[in-house]
């Protein structure tokens, strides 16, 4: 493909899934959340039992779709290709702790542009944490950091994420009584478009997101590390599309308090994306491109989800994740103790002998 | 000429790598990948610092050569 085409499809591909994002919402989806990996992978470990917080439980069609799309796009366009290895285990460990980064701001890197495209201030508190996060990756990146080489695997291995997805489904579909859904009313799990509509969407942003590679991470990193635009044209086209759009439907709200699921703590809202941008660095992409390299039969980030997921469900068994009241005592101390655990992985696969 | 293996490295491995030896500024580089987006990611690099790349494909490898 050459560079110009490159260039147009990624806008293109940014404008419509920030469209959908803002369409979500004006069918039931929580405010700045028309999309938001953090929070849906938060609310399939709630419907799953993982945590009981109970207004925050429901298989969201959207991450089904997203997965499912991707691998459709990858089986067609023969990149389909079943591999792993890579570190698994710290992989696992670092998107544990990026979902405690984002629940500590309340939203992944998506969410995060959603935010900002609806208003919230605070998500600026966020952008630069994120950036400093992503910069603290670069250092490492810039001096070898490697998770080292995945290898080739059967093609029954990676067709488990997409089949684990068909389950959701199915799960969602009949509804048993031992998954939990939000009670109308009860939260933001209450609030989703209908399940057809969320699964075309997610569809549509997998597909998309598979094609041009997106990724709300990779965009700010390839301009620190090779002055390279590319991703960071989709990552703006996102932001430029849910801005108009909210600005069209009264959706944008200027301000910092009273910001839908979202709190005023500055502070804490940099330090939970810094955790993020620099774990996400780590992993090679934003949760969104994880979902999306599963897709694709890459077991690594299948791994890396399952760890966002397992993140997500400590994240409110322990009283981690943040609320619109703010932050809480344990959620900080969470967030320290990841900073210096993914701090650590990072020294551990940067500064060694066998490089 | 230098010849690298990437295979196997994810995003943005590949480019950082090739960053890396074309600080040597050789005339031609040859670099086997594994995935799409490292084939892309290395070919828009090499292409913007001015080389001309052919890529050949055999069973979901990539060999990149890259020519001033």
């Amino acid at each position: 493909m050459n560079v110009k085409k490159e260039t147009t499809s990624i806008l293109i591909a940014g404008l419509i899934i920030g469209m959908i994002a803002i369409l979500l919402v004006m069918l039931g989806n929580p405010l700045n959340m028309g999309f938001c990996i953090a929070c849906f992978l938060r609310d399939i470990s709630g419907a799953l039992g993982l945590h009981r917080a109970a207004a925050v439980q429901y298989i969201r069609p959207e991450i089904i779709g997203l997965v499912l799309g991707s691998f459709l796009m990858a089986i067609k366009h023969k990149e389909f290709f079943p591999r792993g290895g890579s570190s698994p285990m710290m992989r696992f460990i670092i998107a544990f702790f990026v979902m405690i980064g984002c629940l500590m701001f309340l939203g992944c890197p998506f969410r995060m542009i959603l935010r900002l495209a609806g208003g919230d201030g605070n998500a600026l508190f966020g952008l630069m944490g994120f950036i400093a996060g992503i910069l603290l990756g670069v250092f490492f990146l810039n001096r070898g950091y490697s998770l080292k080489r995945t290898y080739k695997l059967p093609t029954a291995e990676g067709a488990m994420f997409p089949a684990f997805m068909v389950m959701l489904l199915a799960l969602l579909l009949l509804a048993p009584s031992f998954i939990f859904f939000t009670e109308a009313g009860g939260g933001p799990g209450a609030n989703h478009a209908g399940i057809l509509f969320s699964l075309l969407a997610g569809l549509g942003v997998g597909t998309l997101a598979q094609r041009t590679r997106l990724c709300m991470v990779g965009g700010i990193r390839d301009v620190m590390l090779f002055k390279e635009f590319k991703l960071l044209l989709g990552f703006v086209a996102v932001f430029a599309a849910a801005l108009l759009c909210n600005v069209a439907f009264g959706l944008f709200k200027p301000g910092f308090s009273g910001q839908p699921v979202a709190h005023t703590d500055g502070l804490w809202n940099a330090l939970g994306m810094l955790l993020c941008g620099f774990g996400c660095v780590l992993l090679g992409g934003c949760p969104l491109r994880q979902l999306v390299l599963s897709g694709e039969g890459n077991s690594d980030s299948a791994i890396t989800v399952f760890g966002l997921m397992i993140g997500a469900a400590f994240a409110h068994n322990f009283g981690l994740a943040s609320s619109g009241a703010g932050p809480t005592a344990n959620g900080k101390i969470a967030v320290i103790i990841g900073l210096v655990i993914v701090a650590v992985i990072a020294c551990a696969n940067t500064f060694k002998k066998d490089n | 000429m230098k010849l690298l293996d990437a295979r196997g490295l994810s995003c943005p491995e590949p480019v950082i790598m090739i960053r890396k030896a074309m600080m040597s500024k050789e005339n031609q580089y040859e670099m086997v990948v594994d995935n799409p987006t490292s084939k892309e990611n290395v070919m828009r690099y090499a292409e913007h610092q001015g080389y001309q790349v052919t890529i050949e494909e055999k069973s979901g490898e990539y060999t990149l050569h890259m020519k001033k």
